[in-house]
């Protein structure tokens, strides 16, 4: 089987002026369109009221009152109407980005791109205890060639080792295959934006409910433990934002990577059950992720009242 | 070595997630067991914390898919 070439980050695939426009990128304006004409049929349907959009109709009243009814649930009456839309607007985009993903040619349409030299480069495994060992492999191969009188080679060593590399890069013709689509969501990039969207919603709708006083769970000087407790709460924020990110990216990158290996495994018939499973992945970290979100909003504006 | 460190980071990583997914799933049929018609406010919030229990699985697994990406 040849090496899978797995990229954490995405690829770019053209530039527009200096902007380089990822793979990723592409499917989330794909996305973005999609759930601006769902908007827009639904929206249609519902000011311009005809007998033939009686099921459009029915159908956004439908997701209207199921997110309310979700919404009241948690954050109650008063505030639906102010978390339903970002709710709404989270769940459809998570979840629109997702299974875009899953679509055939996501992924596997590419082409091939000569390997050049990244500017940033995760630093190549060294051997450990390599600045012990190989002082000590230089030093022999020094004495074995004055033994010998010629330059030796020791296999296994280091040296020999990376001459190899550097002789097999140059003869073969290092080629990169780039697919032209991949999953939004499978994108830090994205997944981060999200993370900080919400987050700084999180803060927006404590100031807007609890005033300047919302501030006071950070930096609380009452007591050296509330001081403590203030600072843990604030790195737990910065923890929120990476926890979102990398709960979404990695569900829906890992559910790539996964189905990238059945299909190169076994054909057809058994990455079935493991597609299914990335349908019902993605439709669950949409909902995770807005719900969490809608969690996160109702403590912001809560304060202390029940303590 | 690269390998042994790919299959620890995510073998290691899946174990006490697995467990908390265990305890999370188990006390909250234990209550719908008790009160059946409490369902559909035990669920929602049954998902939430399974939420928090994956996402540190999560975490392992993006340090596996790092490890194999750079060696």
């Amino acid at each position: 089987m040849t090496a899978l070439h797995i990229s954490i980050s995405a690829e770019t695939v053209f530039h527009i002026g200096g902007f380089a426009v990822t793979n990723s990128m592409i499917l989330s304006v794909v996305g973005t369109a999609v759930i601006l004409g769902i908007a827009a049929l639904l929206g249609s349907a519902v000011q311009h009221p005809t007998k033939s959009n009686r099921k459009v109709r029915a159908l956004a009243e439908m997701i209207v009152e199921s997110v309310n009814t979700l919404i009241e649930g948690i954050a109650g009456k008063p505030k639906t109407a102010l978390f339903a839309p970002i709710f709404l607007s989270f769940f459809m985009f998570v979840l629109l980005n997702n299974w875009l993903g899953l679509l055939p040619g996501v992924g596997t349409i590419g082409f091939n791109e000569n390997e050049e030299e990244k500017v940033v480069v995760l630093p190549q495994r060294k051997p450990l205890f390599a600045h012990i060992i190989r002082p000590v492999q230089a030093t022999s191969a020094k004495i074995a060639e004055e033994i010998v009188g010629e330059p030796v080679e020791i296999e296994g060593t280091a040296a020999t080792e990376e001459k190899a590399e550097i002789e097999s890069k140059s003869e073969e013709e290092h080629t990169v295959f780039v697919p032209f689509f991949r999953a939004a969501t499978a994108d830090i990039n994205t997944t981060l934006a999200l993370a900080i969207i919400s987050v700084f919603l999180t803060q927006y709708f404590g100031v807007k409910f609890q005033g300047m006083g919302y501030f006071k769970k950070f930096f609380d000087f009452s007591s050296p433990i509330a001081v403590f407790v203030g600072l843990l709460e604030l790195v737990s924020e910065l923890g929120k934002i990476l926890s979102f990110a990398f709960r979404l990216f990695g569900n829906i990158f890992a559910g790539e990577v996964l189905l990238t290996v059945m299909l190169g495994l076994t054909k057809l018939v058994v990455p079935m059950p493991f597609y299914a499973m990335e349908l019902f992945v993605g439709g669950i970290q949409a909902l995770v992720f807005a719900l969490l979100s809608l969690v996160f909003f109702n403590m912001a504006t809560m304060g202390h009242h029940d303590e | 070595m690269h390998e042994l460190a790919i299959a620890l980071a995510i073998g290691m990583g899946a174990l006490t997630p697995a467990i908390g997914i265990g305890m999370i799933v188990s006390s909250a049929l234990t209550a719908i067991g008790r009160n059946p018609e409490a369902t559909s406010k035990i669920q929602p919030n049954m998902i939430l914390g399974l939420a928090f229990a994956e996402a540190i699985a999560i975490y392992a697994l993006v340090i596996s898919l790092i490890l194999i990406a750079q060696g």
